[in-house]
Order: structure tokens, then sequence, then C-alpha cells
């Protein structure tokens, strides 16, 4: 070990070092890709790089010389390592913005595989009717649509011979006596209801009804009608005004309310003929000087059904005492709705199952 | 109904207010606007004009006259004229250069013929004033010349159109109409059918009631003399014509005017065609009769009838006979007024399918009283306008008719509005109307049996209609509102006269309600999953055709082909109730495609009408005075059909779409079916598949869907025959299910599954089993084999060919484990694996495949 001459440990010189070092560092500038930098990590700070070399040779100083060549050699490794983390986050940020350029896609492209469908907007608008008497407390019955003439007329105080009748062009089932007929209204749900449900009843009756009407853009000899009834202790006309103001409301908006005319429907008594407040223009177009209103045609007013107070008669034929109940009931067409709360002109494109009317109308209108 | 405002006017002293002004104080009242009509509004520069020279040119195709006119001015004008029906000398309406005629019809001054024309001499038509063209208007004699036309004929009116409902009969006249409008605008009313009537002891005609149902009053008065040449004035002739009945000859002007302002029909009869004594009774079997319109009408022995010694004369409050009317040539007429049964002449008015003006009033109930009045005043216009003699006598037959009474308590009508109204105004609200009150309630005046309009008063029902409590007022309705029965009606008119518009809005409390019934959300759910899944609703109409199960190849013992059929369709070729949904999803499917949508996938749901085995033909009609009993209600339930609700679609072309990303998929049958599993699935269920020939399927594309043992409906592609009968796209597939069965077979709510933390093991097998194996069979089998530790099942491939051999296909599946408790081991999967596939080759015969 005497023989041992530590000035000859060239690599600790700090020139060597130095050198070492600048080579490194050269190396790690000029990589120019993720590749090439791990090329240069295994030549300047791998396990066979000059440096690592070198620093394994410290052992070999007598102690007095170790402390100075480990700090001349640990220098310059701390510097070739933060320069590799330095160029290797630089390279990786290249790289990313390369990659996810080169996959940028046109997200304009249509992707329309399967499209929606759409469920029928006389469906949707019976809904959400129904949901706004559900809302109320009513509940929704259903019933034939092929109807017992007893149903349909007789306890609904039309009789036999009643001039009412002719006006319900009816669909006679079987022979015109068979007592039968395609419901002309909804109304004969009032009756089952009663006659099911006894009262008190609150119930909202949908559906569809038949007249012996041509096809044309205001008349189909299907449509859909929804009816609704109350039947309670003290009920009276300042309710009905009060609940169809409610529906009207909710329907079309604050503010939007009905107006009364009087009317003739054999089961009720007294009658009403309803109007909506056009929710457009609310009446203004109905004042002379004002722009015209293409939903109410300049009248101010929309007409949407008929209503009334049940007629004592009817409660009788149901079996409930109209010394102690009264009860109110109202109706609309499903068609007439749609066609003024949506500019729908022509009732044909309900009936005729186009695709085009129907899809814009999604799911819920 | 019709109302010039100047016959109006004429019953009801109206403040200075337009046609639009009372149109909206009668539609508050309840008689509804449809239209209001101006006449002669626009009419300018008509004057009289006497004819002073007429020269005829020739040379024309027709005659072409060229007259001097003298309107009043410095110079008579010259004008041309294609007319010849006037004379030098008459006084004619001229409408001068620069004057306009009804519709906006410009005439200036011109050169025709050859000559100057300074304007037109006038027909009535050219001056709206009727629909005869027969020539130019002459004028008498004394009207006086360069007069304004316009005021001299009152040309100036607004025609209000109502709509009349059909319980106010009285309405249906002058008269009805004037008295509403009196009390709209609180102004006198002059009742035109107050007329003083002179004492009458002797009688005319001779007639008799022979049945009390059918008419319980008839007036015959009798003129003589009449002049057949006599015209209707001019006053007469355009009131007609504006209240919408066309003017024919003075003597039915004359009843025809006395109708639209009374609303009494009559009927005017040629006495000289007249035999014996006339009876008012029903028709007897065979009798017949030729009316009016020259129709022989077969008559029912439900009919009433005018009947004199030669057999029917006329049919009541209908039509009159061919044989007995007026002609051209009539001097001695009898007229007929009467107050026949409203329920009589309407069934007669439905039998016959003969609507008159008369019959619409007889069945909505004419007042009572009139018949007496609009003899009389017939009678007296026949001599005044026609020169005919009046007979003294009047023949008046009849049957005491009780009037109805009412007794209500006065808070009454407000207890019906929700708003008190106070006795005095109930009583005068009441009294405004007609009706005659008093304090007080005597029940026995209340009078039972068939009011006119059919409605069943009086006995056990008017007890149970009856309203009581303190301060009771009794009220006798007027002879001209028979519909007024019931102390409701009462209550309405308190409430209309004192205004809709003031009644208060107060929303009720319902008792709180359940919703929608679990039926209603599924119902609404299976619409909602169909169109996500790319099907557009369709409600089409429920009518088909027998030609429809033919295309449909139904069977000839197919239980659909039993439908119910209506008597009068709308289309002939379409009269039979839908038995299935597919018949109308299929027409609006090719509807679609022809307005270039090929791709195209519908559903309905809706009811089909399915008629019970043994059902009875008819239902009963039940009575109206209390509740049926639960056998009555059963006995109609029983005729009617089944009527469940189905659930259908159809599709065609591209059910995935092509498009930038590659190809689409053209539907067919996996679709159809997959629908049917989309709304099982709505309802919580797995549906059962099983291969089935069932038309309209494809026989060897055909599923059959059960729930359980439950058949609920048929999934696939069409039959080839039925694509071509119907003309839809080949491989159109479809699927139809009954929602009500799927509804009937809902389980309760969704058991939360217990999700196990351990992991899963797969494991792969390939079985192959005979190529008519059901999938569904070999899925059971390798299910009910793996027991237990089996979490999910998925068939990844089906394969046929050489490797498998002829006849043969290899289905593979993979196998997923978990147990809830414990991490399996490879043993344990290994045997669930080995149980599962033992189960497969017990029961389809699969073998495992190698490799």
């Amino acid at each position: 070990m005497s023989d041992y001459d530590p000035v000859e440990v060239t690599p600790l010189h700090a020139d060597e070092v130095s050198r070492m070092e600048a080579d490194a560092l050269a190396a790690i500038k000029t990589a120019d890709s993720l590749d090439a930098l791990k090329q240069a990590r295994l030549a300047h700070a791998g396990d066979r790089s000059p440096i690592a070399l070198a620093n394994r040779e410290i052992g070999a100083l007598p102690p007095a010389a170790r402390a100075e060549a480990g700090k001349r050699v640990g220098g310059a490794r701390k510097a070739i390592n933060e320069a590799l983390v330095a160029r290797q986050a630089e390279l990786e940020a290249e790289r990313d913005a390369r990659v996810l350029v080169e996959e940028a896609v046109d997200v304009t492209q249509p992707w329309d595989r399967r499209p929606r469908g759409a469920r029928h907007p006389l469906t949707t608008m019976q809904e959400r009717i129904e949901d706004s008497f559900v809302a109320m407390g009513y509940e929704v019955v259903e019933g034939p649509e092929l109807e017992a003439e007893w149903f349909n007329f007789e306890a609904l105080n039309i009789a036999k011979d009643h001039p009412a009748r002719s006006e319900h062009d009816t669909f006679f089932v079987g022979s015109a006596d068979s007592g039968m007929v395609l419901r002309t209204q909804t109304s004969p749900l009032q009756i089952r209801a009663l006659l099911e449900r006894g009262a008190p009843c609150y119930a909202i009756a949908p559906g569809k009804t038949f007249r012996t009407d041509e096809l044309d853009a205001t008349h189909t000899p299907v449509f859909h009608q929804t009816e609704g009834l109350a039947v309670d202790k003290g009920l009276t006309m300042a309710h009905l005004k009060g609940t169809l103001d409610r529906f009207a409301e909710v329907m079309f908006g604050e503010g939007i309310t009905t107006r009364f005319r009087p009317n003739y429907f054999p089961f009720t008594e007294p009658s009403a003929e309803m109007d909506l407040k056009c929710f457009v223009c609310r009446g203004a177009s109905a004042v002379p000087g004002n722009p015209p209103c293409r939903t109410c045609k300049s009248e101010g007013w929309i007409e949407w059904g008929g209503c009334g107070m049940v007629n004592p008669r009817v409660l009788v034929a149901c079996g409930i005492d109209p010394s102690v109940y009264s009860g109110f009931a109202f109706g609309m067409g499903i068609e007439r709705t749609l066609m003024f709360r949506h500019n729908a002109e022509d009732m044909r494109d309900m009936i005729e199952g186009d695709v085009r009317f129907t899809l814009p109308f999604g799911m819920e209108i | 109904m019709k109302v010039p405002l100047s016959w109006l006017r004429e019953c009801v002293d109206l403040p200075a207010v337009t046609a639009h002004e009372v149109a909206d104080k009668l539609t508050a009242a309840g008689l509804k606007l449809e239209s209001i009509t101006s006449h002669g509004y626009d009419v300018k520069n008509v004057v009289v004009g006497e004819v002073l020279e007429v020269e005829e040119l020739t040379g024309f195709k027709k005659p072409i006259r060229h007259c001097k006119v003298e309107v009043g001015e410095a110079t008579p004008r010259e004008i041309v004229c294609g007319a010849v029906n006037f004379a030098v000398g008459d006084r004619v309406p001229v409408v001068l250069p620069g004057g306009v005629l009804p519709g906006g019809f410009e005439v200036g001054a011109r050169k025709t013929y050859g000559r100057m024309s300074e304007g037109m001499i006038c027909s009535e038509r050219e001056l709206g004033l009727g629909d005869s063209h027969d020539g130019i208007m002459v004028l008498p004699p004394d009207t006086p010349i360069g007069a304004d036309v316009v005021e001299l004929l009152g040309l100036r009116d607004d025609v209000i159109e109502l709509e009349i409902t059909p319980d106010i009969g009285y309405a249906l006249s002058i008269r009805g109409v004037a008295r509403e409008a009196a009390t709209g605008f609180g102004v006198p009313f002059r009742d035109p059918a107050d007329v003083e009537l002179p004492e009458q002891a002797e009688s005319s005609w001779p007639a008799s009631i022979a049945d009390p149902t059918a008419c319980d009053r008839f007036v015959l008065r009798q003129v003589s003399g009449f002049d057949p040449e006599a015209q209707s004035p001019l006053w007469m002739r355009v009131r007609l014509s504006r209240a919408g009945m066309r003017p024919v000859s003075l003597a039915v002007d004359i009843t025809n005017y006395l109708m639209l302002e009374l609303g009494q029909p009559l009927h005017a009869f040629d006495t000289g065609k007249l035999t014996g004594e006339i009876v008012v009774r029903r028709a007897r079997q065979g009798e017949r009769l030729e009316t009016l319109d020259h129709v022989v009408r077969d008559l029912d022995p439900d009919d009433i009838l005018i009947t004199d010694d030669s057999g029917p004369i006329s049919m009541a409050g209908t039509m009159g006979g061919l044989e007995t009317e007026i002609s051209g040539g009539s001097t001695d007429i009898v007229i007929e007024a009467a107050h026949f049964s409203a329920t009589g002449i309407s069934r007669e008015s439905r039998r016959h399918n003969l609507v008159s003006e008369a019959s619409k009033r007889f069945e909505r109930g004419v007042d009572r009283e009139l018949p007496l009045v609009a003899s009389w005043r017939a009678a007296q216009l026949l001599a005044e306008l026609g020169g005919a003699t009046v007979h003294p006598g009047v023949t008046h037959a009849q049957v005491d008719v009780t009037p109805a009474r009412i007794a209500i308590p006065a808070s009454h009508p407000g207890d019906v509005a929700g708003i008190p109204y106070s006795k005095e105004t109930v009583v005068q609200r009441l009294e405004q109307i007609g009706c005659i009150v008093v304090d007080g309630d005597d029940p026995a005046v209340r009078r039972g049996g068939v009011d006119p309009t059919g409605v069943v008063t009086g006995g056990e029902l008017a007890a149970k209609l009856a309203v009581t409590g303190d301060d009771m007022i009794t009220v006798t309705p007027p002879s001209w509102r028979p519909d007024i029965t019931d102390p409701s009606d009462l209550a309405e008119e308190v409430i209309r006269l004192e205004g809709y518009e003031n009644l208060p809005s107060v929303l009720p409390t319902a008792p709180a309600g359940a919703g929608l019934t679990e039926g209603q959300r599924l119902h609404r759910r299976v619409g909602r999953v169909l169109a996500e899944a790319g099907y557009v609703e369709v409600l089409a109409y429920p009518f088909i055709s027998a030609d429809d199960f033919d295309q449909l190849q139904l069977p000839a013992d197919d239980a659909r082909r039993r439908a119910m059929r209506l008597s009068n369709p709308l289309a002939e070729d379409e009269p039979l109730m839908r038995t299935t949904l597919l018949p109308g999803l299929l027409k609006t499917l090719v509807r679609n495609v022809g307005r270039g949508f090929g791709d195209v996938a519908l559903f309905e749901t809706g009811a089909v009408y399915r008629p019970r085995e043994g059902a009875p033909a008819t239902a009963p009609v039940l009575g109206v005075e209390g509740r049926p009993t639960a056998e009555e209600l059963a006995s109609i339930e029983e005729a009617l059909p089944d009527q469940p609700i189905r659930v259908a679609v159809v599709l065609a072309g591209e059910f995935d779409r092509s498009g930038w990303w590659g190809a689409g998929r053209q539907a067919s049958w996996a679709d159809a079916v997959q629908a049917a599993r989309l709304v099982a699935g709505e309802a919580r269920l797995d549906l059962s598949i099983s291969a089935d020939q069932h038309e309209p399927w494809h026989p060897g594309r055909c599923a059959a869907l059960y729930v359980g043992d439950t058949l609920v409906g048929h999934a696939g592609e069409l039959h080839p025959r039925v694509v071509e009968a119907y003309g839809l796209p080949p491989r159109t597939a479809a699927m139809e299910l009954e929602l009500t069965r799927l509804q009937s077979a809902m389980p309760g709510p969704v058991q939360a599954p217990a999700i196990s933390g351990y992991p899963v093991a797969t494991q792969d097998v390939a079985l192959l089993v005979p190529d008519f194996t059901p999938v569904a069979d070999v899925e059971a089998a390798l299910r009910d084999g793996a027991g237990e530790l089996l979490e999910s099942i998925r068939l990844f491939d089906v394969y046929t060919g050489e490797q498998v051999g002829q006849g043969n296909k290899s289905l593979a599946y993979t196998l997923r484990f978990r147990a809830p408790d414990r991490t399996l081991t490879a043993e344990e999967t290994t045997a669930a694996r080995d149980a599962a596939v033992a189960l497969a080759a017990d029961r389809v015969g699969a073998q495992l495949r190698s490799g």
C-alpha cells in the first residue's frame, strides 16, 4: 500500500471533472428527443459513465484528499442530474403538445347513429293537463272507448229524443239500437267515476272520443278530450272558476285566467263556455290600434272548452244525493289546445303520423 | 238564427248601440255571436230615376236598350241596359257614375255597345236585396225622382247570426232574441205576440186531436179570396232573405215571416184540396205520404200526422204533403198553428232524416200560447197584403196541460253560484224571463210527467231534485220556457243574468290524491322508453277493413278476425274496430316511406276492441231515476267488448344509421324483439322468448313473448307476403304486445341486490349444439346448472361453418362467478362451470368444444 501514488488518480483532477461535467451538459442540451436524452443519461449519468467511474476512485485517495475530491465530483453530478430533469420536462412538454395536436378531431361532425324518437304531442299534452290536476289532488280515471249508450247519453241527461243528442254525430256499433256507441265525449267517465268512487270525487278523465266528422284541417272523427269532475259538499260555480283559473295559470303562465259565457250542456246546469285570456297578446290585440294577434285572432280571448255545475239529475243517476253534494265538471279538446298553444294549423298533421311533425315535440310538451 | 237588427229594434227600444254591442250583450246572455254581416253601408249614389225614352239597339246577340233616364239633375242620363222588363214612365233605381253597389262594385261612365252609358239601371240582386235577377227592379209609380234609394228601401242593416243552444227554442225567433236584448240593456220589450184577439165563438174548418200525447193544441183559421198573383212586399222579402230564408210566394212568405218573428211554425193548406174533418193522430200501418220535396215516405206508426178523410195530408211539424199544398192558384186557405210533442217531432224528423225550420223549433219546444196569436196574425197579413177575406171563426182543439211549478229557497241561486244574491234580485231576474214568482212552497202544485223535450219531471225524481230551505218561493216558468223544469234551471237563469263575469274565483281544496296509478305510470314509461330507443309515436285511427285481415295473412279462424262493426262508418271499406294495432302502424309507415323517410321506426299504444265470446248483442239502456243496481251495470259491461291496451312497433330501413363512421345496420327482427324487452323491462318483467309461427310474422323469424306461462305478444320480421300486401320496405319488422297483461303481472318493488366485494372469476366455454337448438334453452340450462355462484352469463359468439360440422352451431359464452362471502377458489369455479356444461349437455345435448 505504501507505494501507492495518489497523484496519479487522473479522473479526479479538477480539470478532468470539469470536462466530464461540460461534456455531459452539452450532450443533455443537444438531446432532441426523449430517446436521445435517455442515451445521454446512460452515457453521462449511468453506472458506467465517466463521472460515476470517477466517483468510485474517491475511495482510493488518502483520507485528506477525499473530501475535496468528493465535493468536486458531487457538485458535477448534481449539475448533470438537474440538467437531465430540466431537459426531460422540456422534451415531455414538447412531445405532449405535438401528440395532442396530432390527435385533434373535428368535433362538429354529427353522431346521429341512432336518432331519438319522440312521443306524440297529443299524448304529452294530455299528460301535462293530467299533471296539473294531479297536483291539485285529482286522480286520473280511464274507461272504455267503445261505450254503452247509457253512459254516453242517458246518464248524462241526454234523453233519446233530446235535440242535443243529434248534435253528437255518433258512431253506432253493431246496429243503431245495440245500445253501444263510440263515446262522443269523455263525459261518460264522470258517470263511471261517480259510480265506482262515490262522493267526494275529484277526477280527471282524458281519452279518445269519436264523432262522424270527415277529416279536414279543423275536424277529425277521432279526437281527444280531457274531462274534469269534482263532487263534494258545498262546491259552487266560484270554485269551478277558481279551479280553471288556476289550471290556466299552470298551463299558460301567471295572470292568464278564464272567462265564462253562458252555454248549454245537458249534464251541467248552469253551463258555461270557457275562454282563455290570450297568453300571447294578453288581450291587448283586442284594443283597436294595437298590433293584431295570430293566436287569438285579435279577440283577446281563445275558446277553450265547456264547463258547468254537475246537473243534479246526473248525480241522481249515480246514486248521489244532490241535497248533500254538488259538483262541477269541465272539458277541453286536446287537439285544439295543441293548435293554439303550438300554432299547429292543420289537424291532419296530428293524424297522419308524419315523423317530421312529431319529432320536434320530444318527450314532454 | 240570423237576426236583422232593424227587425230586432221593432220589438225592443235599443239605445244607440252598434250591432257588435248588441251581439256582446246577447253572447253574455248565452246567445252566442257567430257572425255579423253588414248590408248597404258601402252602397253610394243610387237614386230613383224615371225612364223617359227607350231605344232598342239591334245587331247584338241579346236585346240591348239605350235609355234616357230622368234622375232629378239638369239633364237626363243616357244609360245602356240589357233588361227588357221595364217601360217608358217606370221608376227604377239608377246607380250614377262614381256610385258603388254592394260588394264595393264601382260604376263609372263608359262606352258600351257603341253608346255612352252614364251608370246602370239596377236589379234587386245588384242592390243586395235578394236573389231575384229576373230583371230591373221597378219601383212604385209615386216614388220621388232623385230620392236616395238606400234610404228609401232601408238597404242598410246589420244581420247578427247567433248560435242557439238546443235548450232555448224560444230564441229561434226575433221575439225571443228581443226579450234577451231588452233584459241585457234594461230597456222595454214590445212583445209582437201581444195582440188583442177578437172573441170568436164560431169555429172554422173542423178539427180534433185524436192522440193527446202527440199534440196538445191545434188551431185552424180560414181565409178566402186571396189573390194568388199578389207579390210579397219588398220589406218582407228583404227580411226573409237576410234572415236566411228564400222568398217563395206571398202566402208562404207570410207563414215563414211569422215563424221567424214569433217562433211559431205555421202551415197553409189549399182549402179546395181538403176533404172532411182534420184529425191529428199517429200513422197507421202501411200509410204513405208524398211530401213537398216530392219524396213518397213510408210512415211509421209513431209518426204524428195531420189527416183528413183522404188520409195523411201533412207530417206534423216536419213537412207538409204535396197534395194539399197551396199552389200558384190557391185562393182559399186554411192556416194551421199547433203545439206538437217535442219528442214526437224530434223522432219523426230523425226517422225520416228530415230537418226543417219547423221541426227544429218544435223539437226544442215552442210557446204553447202562440198558435191562436200566430194564426190570427197570418190571417190578417193574408188579408192586408193579399186581399183575402178572413173568416170569422177559429177552430181550437186542445188538451189541458198544467204548467210546471218549481219551489226553491230564495237563496238557492246564490248557493249554486258561490256568491249571495238578495231575494229581490232573484225574484226580479226570474220575472224578467217571464216567470210568475210567489212566496211560499206548495208541494202539491208540482206536476209529474214528461216535459216537451223528453225530460222526465215530477214524481220520485222531482222529490230527489227538490231543494228545500228557508224563505221558499214558488216559480211558474213562462209558456215559452218548457226547458225550465228543475231548481238548477232557475239558478242558471239568475246567475247568467247577474253575469258570469261577476262570479268570484275561489280555488277549492281537494282531499289529498294518490297521484298516478302503477298502470298509468307504466303506460307513460313505455312511451318514453320506446321514444328514447328511436321510435316515433303515432295515433292512428282505430278503423280497419276486413281486407286488413287478409293482408295480414290471418287464417280464417283467427280470433283477430272477430271485430266489432260500426253501423255508420265514415269510410264504407273500414267499418271494423281494430283488433290489432298493426294495420294503422303499417299504413303510417308506408306513408312516411312515400314521403322520403325510408328509415323509420314507429310505435303506438292504444286500445284494441275484442268482442267477448257469447256476449249479448245489445247493452241495455237503463233508467236515470236513481243508481242502477250492480246487476244492471254488469249487464251493460257484459255486452261491451274487451278493450285491452296494447303497444306495437314497426320499423324498416336502417335502425342504426350509416354515416362518416361507417355502415349502419338494417332494422331487423332482433330490434323488434328488443323493443318488447324494453317494454317488459319497464314493467320489471323478464320476457321468455320462444320461436313461434304466428301471422303476420315470418314463420322462421317470429318470437312469441311470454311472461311466465302467459303469452303477451309477438315480435319479429313480417311475412314477405304481408310486406308485399302493404307495400312495405323489405324485411320490415314489428312487435305487438298487450300492455294490460304485463300490467297484471307486474311484480312488487325491486329488491335491492347485495353487492359482493369479493373478486370475480371468469370462465369461457364454447358449446356445440344442433343448429335448431334455441339459444334461450342453452342459456337457461347453463344458468340452472351453474347455480348460485353464477353472477352473469353472456353469449359472445355464434359460429356455424366447416369446423363445427354441418347442422351444428358453436355458442361461446363468458360465465362470471362470484360469491357473496369469500374469494372463490379455482376448483369451485371450475366445478360450477362443469355443472353448467353438464346440465346443458343433459338438456339440449350440448358438447364442450375442446380448444
